[in-house]
Protein backbone atom coordinates (compact mmCIF):
# COMPACT_ATOMS: atom_id res chain seq x y z
CA UNK A 1 0.00 0.00 0.00
CA UNK A 2 1.16 3.47 -0.60
CA UNK A 3 3.51 5.00 1.82
CA UNK A 4 2.45 8.54 0.83
CA UNK A 5 0.26 10.63 3.01
CA UNK A 6 -0.08 14.17 1.77
CA UNK A 7 -0.01 17.04 3.84
CA UNK A 8 -2.96 19.65 4.09
CA UNK A 9 -1.22 22.89 2.57
CA UNK A 10 -2.05 25.73 4.49
CA UNK A 11 -5.76 27.84 3.53
CA UNK A 12 -4.76 31.11 1.87
CA UNK A 13 -0.98 30.10 1.53
CA UNK A 14 -1.31 27.54 -1.57
CA UNK A 15 2.01 26.84 -2.58
CA UNK A 16 1.49 25.74 -6.41
CA UNK A 17 5.59 24.81 -6.61
CA UNK A 18 5.36 22.37 -3.97
CA UNK A 19 1.83 20.43 -5.39
CA UNK A 20 4.16 20.46 -8.75
CA UNK A 21 6.91 18.89 -7.22
CA UNK A 22 4.11 15.85 -7.00
CA UNK A 23 4.14 15.20 -10.31
CA UNK A 24 7.61 14.47 -12.04
CA UNK A 25 6.01 14.98 -15.38
CA UNK A 26 5.52 18.24 -15.17
CA UNK A 27 9.56 19.30 -14.98
CA UNK A 28 10.19 17.04 -18.28
CA UNK A 29 10.42 18.76 -21.50
CA UNK A 30 8.43 18.73 -24.29
CA UNK A 31 9.93 19.20 -28.12
CA UNK A 32 12.99 20.79 -25.97
CA UNK A 33 10.85 23.25 -24.21
CA UNK A 34 9.32 23.28 -20.50
CA UNK A 35 6.64 21.35 -20.53
CA UNK A 36 3.37 23.32 -20.39
CA UNK A 37 0.79 21.01 -19.82
CA UNK A 38 -3.07 22.57 -20.19
CA UNK A 39 -5.20 19.53 -21.65
CA UNK A 40 -6.12 18.47 -17.86
CA UNK A 41 -9.65 18.05 -19.18
CA UNK A 42 -8.92 15.54 -21.78
CA UNK A 43 -6.73 13.76 -19.20
CA UNK A 44 -4.98 14.41 -15.72
CA UNK A 45 -1.73 14.30 -14.88
CA UNK A 46 -0.68 11.81 -11.61
CA UNK A 47 1.17 12.54 -8.54
CA UNK A 48 4.05 10.08 -7.14
CA UNK A 49 1.94 8.86 -4.53
CA UNK A 50 -1.00 7.29 -7.77
CA UNK A 51 2.10 6.00 -9.05
CA UNK A 52 4.02 4.33 -6.44
CA UNK A 53 0.81 2.98 -5.20
CA UNK A 54 0.80 0.58 -8.49
CA UNK A 55 3.60 -0.05 -8.24
CA UNK A 56 3.66 -1.11 -4.84
CA UNK A 57 0.19 -3.20 -5.62
CA UNK A 58 1.66 -5.02 -7.92
CA UNK A 59 5.47 -5.61 -6.31
CA UNK A 60 3.71 -7.19 -2.94
CA UNK A 61 -0.30 -7.13 -3.19
CA UNK A 62 -0.97 -8.64 -6.80
CA UNK A 63 -3.35 -11.27 -7.08
CA UNK A 64 -7.19 -11.66 -8.05
CA UNK A 65 -9.94 -10.48 -5.91
CA UNK A 66 -12.90 -12.57 -4.56
CA UNK A 67 -10.75 -15.73 -5.81
CA UNK A 68 -8.06 -17.57 -3.33
CA UNK A 69 -8.37 -18.08 0.41
CA UNK A 70 -4.62 -17.17 0.15
CA UNK A 71 -3.11 -14.11 2.16
CA UNK A 72 -2.17 -12.03 -1.36
CA UNK A 73 -6.24 -12.94 -2.84
CA UNK A 74 -6.85 -11.56 1.12
CA UNK A 75 -4.84 -8.20 0.55
CA UNK A 76 -5.93 -7.89 -3.15
CA UNK A 77 -9.41 -7.99 -2.01
CA UNK A 78 -9.14 -5.36 0.99
CA UNK A 79 -7.31 -3.06 -1.20
CA UNK A 80 -10.29 -3.81 -3.63
CA UNK A 81 -13.02 -2.98 -1.14
CA UNK A 82 -11.11 0.18 0.79
CA UNK A 83 -11.14 1.50 -2.71
CA UNK A 84 -14.59 1.18 -2.92
CA UNK A 85 -15.18 2.59 0.40
CA UNK A 86 -13.12 5.50 -0.32
CA UNK A 87 -14.70 6.19 -3.36
CA UNK A 88 -18.38 6.17 -1.82
CA UNK A 89 -17.31 8.26 0.98
CA UNK A 90 -15.19 10.74 -1.68
CA UNK A 91 -18.80 11.98 -3.14
CA UNK A 92 -21.05 11.82 -0.18
CA UNK A 93 -22.49 8.30 -0.95
CA UNK A 94 -24.19 6.73 2.21
CA UNK A 95 -23.04 3.07 1.42
CA UNK A 96 -20.09 1.44 -0.61
CA UNK A 97 -22.26 -1.12 -1.85
CA UNK A 98 -23.92 1.96 -4.31
CA UNK A 99 -20.38 2.23 -6.42
CA UNK A 100 -19.99 0.11 -9.36
CA UNK A 101 -16.71 0.29 -10.58
CA UNK A 102 -16.52 0.63 -14.22
CA UNK A 103 -13.74 1.49 -16.77
CA UNK A 104 -14.78 5.14 -17.02
CA UNK A 105 -18.14 7.54 -17.58
CA UNK A 106 -18.18 6.38 -20.75
CA UNK A 107 -18.64 2.66 -19.63
CA UNK A 108 -20.67 4.14 -16.68
CA UNK A 109 -23.33 5.77 -19.10
CA UNK A 110 -23.17 2.25 -21.10
CA UNK A 111 -24.13 0.65 -18.00
CA UNK A 112 -27.09 2.52 -17.24
CA UNK A 113 -28.13 2.62 -20.87
CA UNK A 114 -28.46 -0.78 -21.08
CA UNK A 115 -29.40 -2.07 -17.58
CA UNK A 116 -31.50 0.35 -16.65
CA UNK A 117 -33.58 1.98 -19.54
CA UNK A 118 -34.23 -1.65 -20.50
CA UNK A 119 -36.93 -1.42 -16.85
CA UNK A 120 -38.49 2.05 -18.21
CA UNK A 121 -41.94 0.87 -18.67
CA UNK A 122 -43.23 2.52 -21.81
CA UNK A 123 -46.16 2.51 -24.20
CA UNK A 124 -46.01 -0.25 -26.24
CA UNK A 125 -44.04 0.73 -30.07
CA UNK A 126 -42.90 4.08 -28.31
CA UNK A 127 -39.29 4.27 -27.72
CA UNK A 128 -38.17 6.14 -24.49
CA UNK A 129 -37.10 9.58 -24.64
CA UNK A 130 -33.77 11.00 -22.53
CA UNK A 131 -33.47 14.67 -21.84
CA UNK A 132 -29.75 15.42 -22.51
CA UNK A 133 -28.08 19.10 -23.50
CA UNK A 134 -26.72 20.58 -26.28
CA UNK A 135 -23.73 20.77 -23.94
CA UNK A 136 -23.55 16.93 -23.95
CA UNK A 137 -20.13 14.85 -24.97
CA UNK A 138 -20.53 12.64 -27.40
CA UNK A 139 -20.49 9.97 -23.98
CA UNK A 140 -23.76 11.19 -22.93
CA UNK A 141 -25.65 10.48 -26.16
CA UNK A 142 -24.45 7.60 -28.31
CA UNK A 143 -25.36 5.48 -25.41
CA UNK A 144 -28.92 6.11 -25.32
CA UNK A 145 -29.18 6.00 -29.14
CA UNK A 146 -27.55 2.94 -29.17
CA UNK A 147 -30.70 1.26 -26.82
CA UNK A 148 -32.83 2.87 -29.14
CA UNK A 149 -33.97 5.59 -27.19
CA UNK A 150 -34.63 9.10 -28.56
CA UNK A 151 -32.29 11.97 -27.21
CA UNK A 152 -33.88 15.33 -26.98
CA UNK A 153 -31.33 18.73 -26.03
CA UNK A 154 -32.35 21.10 -23.52
CA UNK A 155 -31.07 24.18 -25.97
CA UNK A 156 -27.96 26.10 -24.89
CA UNK A 157 -27.52 29.97 -25.17
CA UNK A 158 -24.84 31.49 -26.79
CA UNK A 159 -22.93 32.23 -23.51
CA UNK A 160 -23.15 28.68 -23.06
CA UNK A 161 -25.69 28.37 -20.24
CA UNK A 162 -28.80 25.62 -20.05
CA UNK A 163 -32.23 27.28 -20.90
CA UNK A 164 -34.08 26.17 -17.83
CA UNK A 165 -37.53 27.21 -19.10
CA UNK A 166 -37.15 24.69 -21.76
CA UNK A 167 -35.48 22.13 -19.39
CA UNK A 168 -38.81 22.94 -17.12
CA UNK A 169 -40.87 22.33 -20.25
CA UNK A 170 -39.10 19.51 -21.59
CA UNK A 171 -39.21 17.22 -18.16
CA UNK A 172 -43.15 17.74 -18.59
CA UNK A 173 -43.33 16.01 -21.80
CA UNK A 174 -41.96 12.86 -19.67
CA UNK A 175 -38.71 11.84 -20.55
CA UNK A 176 -37.55 8.22 -19.03
CA UNK A 177 -34.24 9.74 -17.95
CA UNK A 178 -32.63 13.27 -17.57
CA UNK A 179 -29.18 12.84 -18.60
CA UNK A 180 -27.22 16.09 -18.00
CA UNK A 181 -23.09 16.89 -17.80
CA UNK A 182 -22.01 18.62 -14.19
CA UNK A 183 -19.41 20.46 -16.01
CA UNK A 184 -18.98 21.00 -19.56
CA UNK A 185 -16.11 19.59 -21.14
CA UNK A 186 -16.01 22.02 -24.10
CA UNK A 187 -16.82 25.38 -22.49
CA UNK A 188 -16.58 24.87 -18.73
CA UNK A 189 -19.78 25.54 -17.78
CA UNK A 190 -21.09 24.41 -14.21
CA UNK A 191 -23.94 23.15 -14.04
CA UNK A 192 -27.30 23.92 -11.89
CA UNK A 193 -27.36 19.97 -10.76
CA UNK A 194 -29.30 20.45 -7.43
CA UNK A 195 -31.56 22.78 -9.30
CA UNK A 196 -32.23 20.30 -12.06
CA UNK A 197 -32.63 17.26 -9.70
CA UNK A 198 -35.76 19.38 -7.98
CA UNK A 199 -37.14 19.86 -10.97
CA UNK A 200 -37.09 16.57 -13.05
CA UNK A 201 -38.40 14.83 -9.40
CA UNK A 202 -41.24 16.88 -9.16
CA UNK A 203 -41.64 15.37 -12.43
CA UNK A 204 -40.95 11.98 -11.43
CA UNK A 205 -37.95 11.90 -13.49
CA UNK A 206 -34.51 10.49 -12.35
CA UNK A 207 -31.06 12.30 -13.07
CA UNK A 208 -27.97 10.78 -14.08
CA UNK A 209 -25.29 13.10 -13.81
CA UNK A 210 -22.02 12.90 -15.66
CA UNK A 211 -18.86 14.22 -13.05
CA UNK A 212 -15.89 13.54 -14.98
CA UNK A 213 -15.01 17.12 -15.63
CA UNK A 214 -16.07 17.54 -11.87
CA UNK A 215 -15.19 15.33 -9.86
CA UNK A 216 -11.27 16.82 -10.21
CA UNK A 217 -12.17 20.53 -9.84
CA UNK A 218 -15.08 20.63 -7.17
CA UNK A 219 -16.00 18.62 -4.07
CA UNK A 220 -19.27 16.46 -4.62
CA UNK A 221 -21.75 15.54 -2.71
CA UNK A 222 -24.25 13.34 -4.45
CA UNK A 223 -26.47 12.88 -1.19
CA UNK A 224 -26.83 17.26 -1.47
CA UNK A 225 -27.06 17.42 -5.10
CA UNK A 226 -30.20 14.65 -5.37
CA UNK A 227 -29.13 12.51 -8.39
CA UNK A 228 -29.99 8.99 -9.13
CA UNK A 229 -26.65 8.20 -11.21
CA UNK A 230 -23.36 9.70 -10.97
CA UNK A 231 -20.37 9.07 -12.69
CA UNK A 232 -16.93 9.62 -13.23
CA UNK A 233 -13.21 8.53 -14.67
CA UNK A 234 -10.19 8.00 -12.75
CA UNK A 235 -7.69 8.70 -15.27
CA UNK A 236 -9.46 12.81 -15.06
CA UNK A 237 -9.11 12.77 -11.08
CA UNK A 238 -5.26 12.39 -10.65
CA UNK A 239 -6.05 8.53 -10.84
CA UNK A 240 -5.18 5.88 -13.80
CA UNK A 241 -6.87 5.20 -16.80
CA UNK A 242 -9.34 2.42 -16.79
CA UNK A 243 -11.27 2.71 -13.91
CA UNK A 244 -14.42 4.81 -13.14
CA UNK A 245 -17.03 5.08 -10.55
CA UNK A 246 -21.24 4.58 -11.34
CA UNK A 247 -22.65 5.53 -8.33
CA UNK A 248 -26.27 4.74 -8.29
CA UNK A 249 -29.07 5.14 -5.88
CA UNK A 250 -29.34 1.26 -4.25
CA UNK A 251 -33.21 1.19 -5.21
CA UNK A 252 -32.10 1.34 -9.00
CA UNK A 253 -28.73 -0.91 -8.67
CA UNK A 254 -31.40 -3.82 -6.90
CA UNK A 255 -33.87 -3.95 -9.91
CA UNK A 256 -31.46 -3.28 -12.75
CA UNK A 257 -30.24 -6.74 -14.37
CA UNK A 258 -27.10 -6.67 -14.63
CA UNK A 259 -24.75 -5.68 -18.03
CA UNK A 260 -22.40 -7.73 -18.51
CA UNK A 261 -22.15 -11.40 -17.51
CA UNK A 262 -19.24 -13.94 -16.14
CA UNK A 263 -17.18 -13.82 -13.45
CA UNK A 264 -17.73 -12.09 -9.87
CA UNK A 265 -21.30 -11.50 -10.83
CA UNK A 266 -22.88 -14.64 -10.28
CA UNK A 267 -24.57 -16.20 -7.44
CA UNK A 268 -25.65 -19.96 -8.85
CA UNK A 269 -24.73 -21.22 -11.96
CA UNK A 270 -26.56 -24.13 -13.48
CA UNK A 271 -26.72 -24.41 -17.37
CA UNK A 272 -30.45 -24.29 -17.34
CA UNK A 273 -31.32 -20.74 -14.98
CA UNK A 274 -28.20 -18.29 -13.13
CA UNK A 275 -29.14 -16.21 -10.76
CA UNK A 276 -27.06 -13.05 -9.71
CA UNK A 277 -24.68 -11.56 -7.01
CA UNK A 278 -26.61 -8.49 -5.41
CA UNK A 279 -24.99 -4.81 -6.28
CA UNK A 280 -22.98 -3.82 -6.71
CA UNK A 281 -21.11 -7.30 -7.72
CA UNK A 282 -24.08 -8.31 -10.13
CA UNK A 283 -22.28 -5.35 -12.71
CA UNK A 284 -18.81 -6.32 -12.31
CA UNK A 285 -18.64 -8.82 -14.57
CA UNK A 286 -15.14 -10.68 -15.07
CA UNK A 287 -11.45 -9.53 -13.04
CA UNK A 288 -11.79 -5.99 -12.71
CA UNK A 289 -8.79 -3.32 -12.94
CA UNK A 290 -8.15 -4.06 -9.61
CA UNK A 291 -4.42 -2.21 -10.14
CA UNK A 292 -6.42 0.86 -11.06
CA UNK A 293 -8.47 0.86 -7.99
CA UNK A 294 -5.55 0.86 -5.80
CA UNK A 295 -4.55 3.91 -8.07
CA UNK A 296 -7.73 5.70 -7.82
CA UNK A 297 -7.94 4.98 -4.07
CA UNK A 298 -4.50 6.50 -3.82
CA UNK A 299 -5.89 9.74 -6.37
CA UNK A 300 -8.88 10.54 -4.39
CA UNK A 301 -6.73 9.85 -0.98
CA UNK A 302 -4.30 12.68 -2.27
CA UNK A 303 -7.14 14.93 -3.54
CA UNK A 304 -9.17 14.89 -0.45
CA UNK A 305 -5.90 15.77 2.15
CA UNK A 306 -5.50 18.61 -0.37
CA UNK A 307 -7.44 22.20 0.53
CA UNK A 308 -9.45 21.81 -1.63
CA UNK A 309 -11.10 25.66 -0.66
CA UNK A 310 -7.47 26.96 -1.78
CA UNK A 311 -7.18 24.59 -4.68
CA UNK A 312 -10.47 26.17 -6.09
CA UNK A 313 -9.60 29.71 -5.71
CA UNK A 314 -6.27 28.99 -7.50
CA UNK A 315 -7.98 27.28 -10.07
CA UNK A 316 -10.34 30.27 -10.29
CA UNK A 317 -7.67 32.89 -10.42
CA UNK A 318 -5.60 31.12 -13.47
CA UNK A 319 -9.17 30.63 -14.88
CA UNK A 320 -9.81 34.93 -14.47
CA UNK A 321 -6.28 35.21 -15.57
CA UNK A 322 -6.37 33.33 -18.88
CA UNK A 323 -9.79 35.07 -19.61
CA UNK A 324 -8.94 38.41 -19.20
CA UNK A 325 -5.23 38.10 -20.93
CA UNK A 326 -6.40 35.74 -24.60
CA UNK A 327 -9.87 38.04 -24.00
CA UNK A 328 -6.90 41.03 -25.10
CA UNK A 329 -5.75 39.15 -28.07
CA UNK A 330 -6.94 40.66 -31.70
CA UNK A 331 -9.05 38.04 -33.29
CA UNK A 332 -9.33 35.69 -30.34
CA UNK A 333 -13.17 34.76 -29.44
CA UNK A 334 -13.40 32.88 -26.12
CA UNK A 335 -15.89 30.26 -26.46
CA UNK A 336 -18.34 30.16 -23.26
CA UNK A 337 -18.61 32.72 -21.12
CA UNK A 338 -21.15 30.83 -18.23
CA UNK A 339 -21.67 32.94 -15.56
CA UNK A 340 -20.96 29.83 -13.39
CA UNK A 341 -17.49 28.07 -14.93
CA UNK A 342 -14.57 25.97 -14.30
CA UNK A 343 -11.16 26.83 -15.67
CA UNK A 344 -11.69 25.72 -19.02
CA UNK A 345 -11.30 27.83 -21.44
CA UNK A 346 -12.55 27.18 -25.26
CA UNK A 347 -11.95 29.85 -27.92
CA UNK A 348 -10.69 30.27 -31.50
CA UNK A 349 -8.73 32.53 -33.83
CA UNK A 350 -9.08 34.83 -36.61
CA UNK A 351 -7.59 33.21 -39.87
CA UNK A 352 -5.82 30.20 -37.43
CA UNK A 353 -7.29 26.96 -38.02
CA UNK A 354 -7.54 25.44 -34.48
CA UNK A 355 -5.12 22.38 -35.26
CA UNK A 356 -2.56 25.08 -36.44
CA UNK A 357 -2.68 26.88 -32.98
CA UNK A 358 -2.34 23.59 -31.46
CA UNK A 359 0.95 22.51 -33.56
CA UNK A 360 2.30 25.84 -33.12
CA UNK A 361 1.67 25.94 -29.14
CA UNK A 362 3.28 22.14 -29.25
CA UNK A 363 6.22 24.13 -30.78
CA UNK A 364 6.46 26.07 -27.51
CA UNK A 365 5.85 23.12 -24.91
CA UNK A 366 2.35 23.93 -24.79
CA UNK A 367 -0.02 21.21 -25.00
CA UNK A 368 -3.73 21.96 -25.90
CA UNK A 369 -6.53 20.43 -27.31
CA UNK A 370 -7.81 21.28 -30.50
CA UNK A 371 -11.14 19.94 -32.41
CA UNK A 372 -14.68 19.57 -31.82
CA UNK A 373 -13.98 17.80 -28.12
CA UNK A 374 -16.17 15.02 -28.19
CA UNK A 375 -19.03 17.71 -28.48
CA UNK A 376 -20.19 17.83 -32.23
CA UNK A 377 -23.74 18.64 -31.63
CA UNK A 378 -22.36 21.78 -29.34
CA UNK A 379 -20.06 22.93 -31.72
CA UNK A 380 -23.05 22.66 -34.03
CA UNK A 381 -25.21 24.61 -32.39
CA UNK A 382 -22.46 27.54 -31.72
CA UNK A 383 -21.80 27.38 -35.69
CA UNK A 384 -18.45 26.19 -35.34
CA UNK A 385 -16.64 23.40 -36.44
CA UNK A 386 -13.98 23.27 -33.68
CA UNK A 387 -12.26 25.49 -31.19
CA UNK A 388 -9.11 25.73 -28.95
CA UNK A 389 -9.20 24.50 -25.36
CA UNK A 390 -6.97 25.47 -22.74
CA UNK A 391 -7.81 23.41 -19.36
CA UNK A 392 -6.28 24.03 -15.98
CA UNK A 393 -5.57 22.27 -13.15
CA UNK A 394 -4.28 23.04 -9.26
CA UNK A 395 -0.55 22.00 -10.33
CA UNK A 396 -0.68 24.88 -13.55
CA UNK A 397 0.76 28.28 -12.69
CA UNK A 398 -0.17 32.03 -13.87
CA UNK A 399 3.54 31.95 -15.84
CA UNK A 400 2.02 28.92 -17.76
CA UNK A 401 -1.13 31.60 -18.60
CA UNK A 402 1.46 34.24 -19.98
CA UNK A 403 3.04 31.04 -21.68
CA UNK A 404 0.40 30.50 -23.84
CA UNK A 405 -0.49 33.75 -24.69
CA UNK A 406 3.05 34.45 -25.93
CA UNK A 407 2.46 31.08 -27.92
CA UNK A 408 -0.99 32.68 -29.37
CA UNK A 409 1.11 35.62 -30.48
CA UNK A 410 3.49 33.53 -32.31
CA UNK A 411 0.58 32.02 -34.19
CA UNK A 412 -0.75 35.42 -35.01
CA UNK A 413 2.73 36.12 -36.69
CA UNK A 414 2.47 33.27 -38.51
CA UNK A 415 -0.98 33.19 -39.76
CA UNK A 416 -1.67 37.15 -39.35
CA UNK B 1 13.84 27.58 -35.26
CA UNK B 2 11.93 24.79 -33.66
CA UNK B 3 10.59 21.78 -36.00
CA UNK B 4 7.24 23.03 -35.80
CA UNK B 5 8.13 25.93 -37.60
CA UNK B 6 9.41 24.12 -40.06
CA UNK B 7 6.09 22.42 -40.92
CA UNK B 8 4.66 25.96 -41.71
CA UNK B 9 6.41 26.71 -44.51
CA UNK B 10 5.72 30.02 -45.69
CA UNK B 11 4.46 28.14 -49.30
CA UNK B 12 2.01 26.40 -47.10
CA UNK B 13 1.10 29.40 -44.96
CA UNK B 14 0.44 31.33 -48.86
CA UNK B 15 -2.03 28.06 -50.04
CA UNK B 16 -3.43 28.15 -46.71
CA UNK B 17 -4.47 32.29 -47.35
CA UNK B 18 -5.01 32.01 -51.20
CA UNK B 19 -5.89 28.17 -52.40
CA UNK B 20 -5.51 27.50 -55.95
CA UNK B 21 -8.89 25.89 -57.81
CA UNK B 22 -10.84 26.07 -54.73
CA UNK B 23 -14.10 25.62 -56.86
CA UNK B 24 -16.43 22.91 -58.16
CA UNK B 25 -16.15 21.29 -61.83
CA UNK B 26 -19.68 21.41 -63.45
CA UNK B 27 -19.64 18.29 -64.70
CA UNK B 28 -16.57 16.06 -62.92
CA UNK B 29 -15.49 12.87 -64.70
CA UNK B 30 -14.18 11.85 -61.22
CA UNK B 31 -15.42 12.91 -57.56
CA UNK B 32 -14.37 11.64 -53.99
CA UNK B 33 -14.69 13.08 -50.57
CA UNK B 34 -12.57 12.87 -47.92
CA UNK B 35 -13.08 12.90 -44.00
CA UNK B 36 -11.16 13.36 -40.80
CA UNK B 37 -13.84 12.36 -38.39
CA UNK B 38 -11.70 13.07 -35.40
CA UNK B 39 -10.65 16.69 -35.88
CA UNK B 40 -13.40 17.12 -38.56
CA UNK B 41 -11.71 18.52 -41.65
CA UNK B 42 -13.24 17.91 -44.60
CA UNK B 43 -12.41 17.23 -48.27
CA UNK B 44 -14.22 17.13 -51.96
CA UNK B 45 -12.57 16.64 -55.06
CA UNK B 46 -13.37 16.80 -58.85
CA UNK B 47 -11.08 15.69 -61.57
CA UNK B 48 -12.43 16.16 -65.20
CA UNK B 49 -9.99 13.33 -66.87
CA UNK B 50 -10.23 13.44 -70.64
CA UNK B 51 -10.51 9.95 -73.20
CA UNK B 52 -6.51 9.57 -73.03
CA UNK B 53 -6.69 9.68 -69.24
CA UNK B 54 -4.67 13.07 -68.91
CA UNK B 55 -6.39 15.09 -66.10
CA UNK B 56 -7.71 17.99 -67.92
CA UNK B 57 -9.05 20.11 -64.94
CA UNK B 58 -8.91 19.38 -61.07
CA UNK B 59 -10.31 21.08 -58.26
CA UNK B 60 -11.04 21.01 -55.09
CA UNK B 61 -13.74 22.25 -51.82
CA UNK B 62 -13.74 21.75 -47.92
CA UNK B 63 -12.56 23.03 -44.43
CA UNK B 64 -9.72 22.05 -42.55
CA UNK B 65 -6.53 23.32 -41.06
CA UNK B 66 -3.82 25.03 -43.35
CA UNK B 67 -2.00 21.72 -43.39
CA UNK B 68 -4.79 19.86 -45.54
CA UNK B 69 -6.15 23.32 -47.27
CA UNK B 70 -2.26 23.88 -48.29
CA UNK B 71 -2.19 20.34 -49.22
CA UNK B 72 -4.87 19.84 -51.49
CA UNK B 73 -4.43 23.75 -53.23
CA UNK B 74 -0.73 22.26 -54.39
CA UNK B 75 -2.18 18.85 -55.27
CA UNK B 76 -4.71 20.57 -57.70
CA UNK B 77 -1.68 22.70 -59.31
CA UNK B 78 0.69 19.46 -59.91
CA UNK B 79 -1.96 17.34 -60.99
CA UNK B 80 -3.57 19.06 -64.00
CA UNK B 81 -1.78 17.82 -66.81
CA UNK B 82 -0.95 15.26 -65.32
CA UNK B 83 -1.77 11.27 -66.93
CA UNK B 84 -3.96 9.71 -64.27
CA UNK B 85 -0.89 7.03 -64.05
CA UNK B 86 1.07 9.86 -63.38
CA UNK B 87 -1.22 11.16 -60.29
CA UNK B 88 -1.36 7.42 -59.03
CA UNK B 89 2.37 7.40 -58.58
CA UNK B 90 2.45 10.78 -57.59
CA UNK B 91 0.30 9.91 -54.21
CA UNK B 92 2.84 7.11 -53.64
CA UNK B 93 5.74 9.59 -53.55
CA UNK B 94 3.84 11.88 -51.72
CA UNK B 95 2.73 8.95 -49.27
CA UNK B 96 6.32 7.97 -48.99
CA UNK B 97 7.40 10.85 -48.09
CA UNK B 98 5.10 11.58 -45.34
CA UNK B 99 5.77 8.06 -43.65
CA UNK B 100 9.63 8.12 -43.93
CA UNK B 101 10.30 12.37 -44.11
CA UNK B 102 12.56 11.74 -46.71
CA UNK B 103 12.53 10.76 -50.42
CA UNK B 104 15.05 9.65 -52.77
CA UNK B 105 13.69 11.75 -55.35
CA UNK B 106 13.17 15.43 -54.65
CA UNK B 107 12.78 16.64 -58.14
CA UNK B 108 10.07 14.11 -58.79
CA UNK B 109 7.99 15.89 -56.13
CA UNK B 110 8.94 19.67 -57.16
CA UNK B 111 7.58 22.16 -54.55
CA UNK B 112 5.25 19.28 -52.81
CA UNK B 113 8.84 18.92 -50.84
CA UNK B 114 7.29 21.61 -49.01
CA UNK B 115 5.58 18.96 -46.70
CA UNK B 116 8.69 17.23 -45.63
CA UNK B 117 8.30 19.19 -42.30
CA UNK B 118 4.98 17.48 -41.70
CA UNK B 119 6.47 13.94 -41.92
CA UNK B 120 7.76 14.74 -38.09
CA UNK B 121 4.42 15.13 -36.80
CA UNK B 122 2.57 12.16 -37.24
CA UNK B 123 -0.62 13.17 -35.81
CA UNK B 124 -0.79 15.49 -38.72
CA UNK B 125 0.24 13.71 -41.57
CA UNK B 126 -3.13 12.49 -41.86
CA UNK B 127 -3.52 16.46 -42.77
CA UNK B 128 -1.76 16.63 -45.66
CA UNK B 129 -2.48 12.93 -47.26
CA UNK B 130 -6.30 13.47 -46.53
CA UNK B 131 -6.58 15.39 -50.09
CA UNK B 132 -4.55 12.51 -52.31
CA UNK B 133 -6.81 9.67 -50.70
CA UNK B 134 -9.75 11.92 -52.35
CA UNK B 135 -8.03 11.75 -55.52
CA UNK B 136 -6.30 8.14 -55.28
CA UNK B 137 -9.88 6.80 -54.24
CA UNK B 138 -11.78 8.99 -57.03
CA UNK B 139 -9.32 7.62 -59.96
CA UNK B 140 -9.56 3.66 -58.80
CA UNK B 141 -11.02 1.93 -61.31
CA UNK B 142 -14.80 1.07 -59.98
CA UNK B 143 -15.94 -2.50 -59.66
Amino acid sequence: MSQHVATPLVAGAFDVERLRAEFPILSTLSRGKPLVYLDTAASSQKPLAVIDAIREFYLHDNANIHRGVYQLSERSTMAWDAARARAANFIGAADPGEVVFVRGTTEAINLVAHSFLSRVPRPESRAPTVLVTEMEHHANIVPWQLVGATTRPIPVSDQGELDLVAAERMLGEGPALLAVTHISNALGTINPIAELCRMAHAHGVPVLVDGAQAVPHMPVDVTALGCDFYCFSGHKVFGPTGIGVLWAKAEHLVAMPPYQGGGDMIDLVTFERTTYAPAPGKFEAGTPDIAGAVGLDAALQWLGAQDRKAIGLHEESLRDHATERLAAIPGLRLVGTAQHKAAVIAFTLERAHPHDIASLLDGEGICVRAGHHCTQPLHRRLGLSSTVRASFAPYNTHDEVEALARGLDKVRKVFG
Amino acid sequence: MSSTDEMYQSVIIEHDRSPRNFRVLEHPSHHAEGSNPLCGDRVSVDLQVDADGRITDVAFQGSGCAISRASASMMTTVLKGKTTAEAQELFERFHALMMTGTTAEPKELGKLVAFQGVAAFPMRVKCATLPWHAVNEALRPKA
